[in-house]
């Protein structure tokens, strides 16, 4: 397990699982958690363009997402109440199984990407994912109060001229970049199990906002360092044992 | 020293087409001004034209340059289900715990939405009264409170304006504007000032 082969894998899915419960509150906050599934599509199928394309597959992920999280503002008007995450997901999802299906290449990172293999990240993944959670950490900390407001009191944010779009775009780059990134590590799958579980059991059993965001990060690193253990231990596809183990944690606490 | 905090000369807001009589009113600081009248006749309109939400089609609204708003309106603030507590809530207006009733103060880290709506609606219209601004526009403040609440709403509108900041609210709880308002508007077909 100290290996190389195994501790940057899981350095790298360790910062992850700090930095993915607290978007998962944020996320939720916004009533946005289905954003996690449709930036997860859209980076995978970036990730798949660019390989076909001859680049590389991480820059086409987090191309690819940071695109669309910019890009839905665009379409706001007419994809109001959610439909641009089923818009993202759908799309995402249809490009990407439509180039595995028909580039050789394709189709082997597609499934990693699908299957959640955690075990394929490497000394480059750690660096670019270990400076991000700490930026995202930093950013969705300063952005926390305006975002709570916009939330709570959307009329006194505006009556106080506070200007939402950098708030929301920059909430919504880090989302897209954040997921990209945890696509690339650890799968669609497990990323989105470590953004939805822990922030819907903090939901339900915090007693504040301080709280949940605690619980929520509580209940991600202990969940992964298992489900790595397990998945280890066990030869299985992390991705899969993660999301059991948390399922199975949601539905004794939550 | 009393300072305009802003003047209306015939107002007519409204959303999408005009919305209200024309009306005439003026603020300074510490004051209150309240909006009365039947349903319909625009007094929310009225306020959301102040916050800049709804449309001015007609008339002059001076407001002081630089004056800091503080908007209540009558939507309750979504907190069902999220883990948010009284103390975080008053936090993110920079409200001042100091002078909640002792009914609520008590309560201040339970959860929002585990508060009877009484209790919910208090605090936040707390968080809007005393969050840092100059003028506070505030929406049927009365709404879900009971005798004790109102008395205690009374009293902490008046130690606001005495502070130095205007209130200008809208109600249809005539005993609470006759009490807490040094001017009425009333808002018909034709608008008199009281």
């Amino acid at each position: 397990m100290w290996s190389d082969l195994f501790l940057l894998p899981f350095l790298t899915g360790l910062c992850l699982a700090l930095i993915l419960p607290v978007l998962g509150c944020f996320l939720r906050l916004r009533d946005e958690w289905l954003a996690a599934l449709a930036y997860a599509h859209v980076a995978a199928a970036g990730a798949l363009l660019a390989l076909v394309g001859g680049a590389l597959p991480a820059l086409g992920g987090m191309a690819a997402a940071a695109l669309a999280g910019a890009g839905k503002r665009l379409f706001a008007r007419r994809l109001a109440g959610g439909a641009s995450f089923a818009v993202l997901l759908l799309g995402g999802w249809a490009i990407a199984v439509l180039l595995a299906a028909n580039q050789p290449l394709a189709e082997r990172l597609g499934h990693a990407l699908f299957d959640g293999q955690l075990y394929f990240s490497g000394g480059a993944q750690l660096a670019l994912v270990a400076p991000w959670a700490v930026f995202a950490g930093v950013a969705l900390l300063l952005l926390s109060r305006h975002l709570l407001l916009a939330r709570v009191y959307p009329d006194y944010f505006r009556a106080r001229h506070l200007r939402a779009w950098p708030v929301m775009l920059g909430f919504d780059l880090i989302a897209a970049l954040t997921l990209a990134l945890a696509t690339m590590t650890m799968g669609v799958m497990g990323g989105f199990a470590l953004v939805f579980v822990p922030a819907w059991i903090a939901f339900r059993r915090a007693g504040s906002w301080r709280r949940g965001l605690t619980m929520a990060v509580l209940i991600g690193v202990v969940g992964y360092v298992t489900a790595f253990i397990l998945a280890l231990w066990l030869d299985q596809p992390f991705g899969p044992v993660l999301a059991l183990l948390l399922i199975a944690l949601g539905l004794v606490i939550a | 020293m009393s300072e305009l905090l802003l003047q209306a000369k015939g107002l007519v807001a409204g959303w999408q087409r005009p919305a209200t009589a024309p009306l005439d009113f003026t603020l300074e600081n510490g004051q209150i001004l309240g909006l009365t009248g039947p349903n319909g006749v625009g007094k929310t309109t009225i306020l959301s034209a102040l916050a800049g939400r709804s449309r001015v089609f007609s008339g002059e609204l001076v407001l002081r340059p630089g004056l800091r708003l503080a908007l209540q309106t009558q939507d309750v603030p979504p907190v069902d289900g999220l883990p948010l507590s009284g103390r975080e809530l008053l936090a993110l207006t920079e409200a001042s715990p100091n002078g909640l009733p002792p009914w609520l103060a008590g309560r201040l880290d339970s959860r929002l939405d585990r508060l009877s709506g009484g209790q919910r609606h208090y605090l936040a219209l707390w968080a809007i009264l005393q969050a840092p601004a100059d003028l506070v526009l505030l929406d049927e403040p009365t709404n879900n409170l009971d005798a004790a609440g109102v008395a205690h709403l009374v009293s902490a509108l008046r130690e606001r304006v005495a502070a130095g900041s205007g209130v200008m609210l809208v109600s249809h709880d005539h005993d609470f504007v006759a009490q807490v308002c040094d001017q009425i508007v009333v808002l018909r077909e034709l608008t008199d000032v009281v």
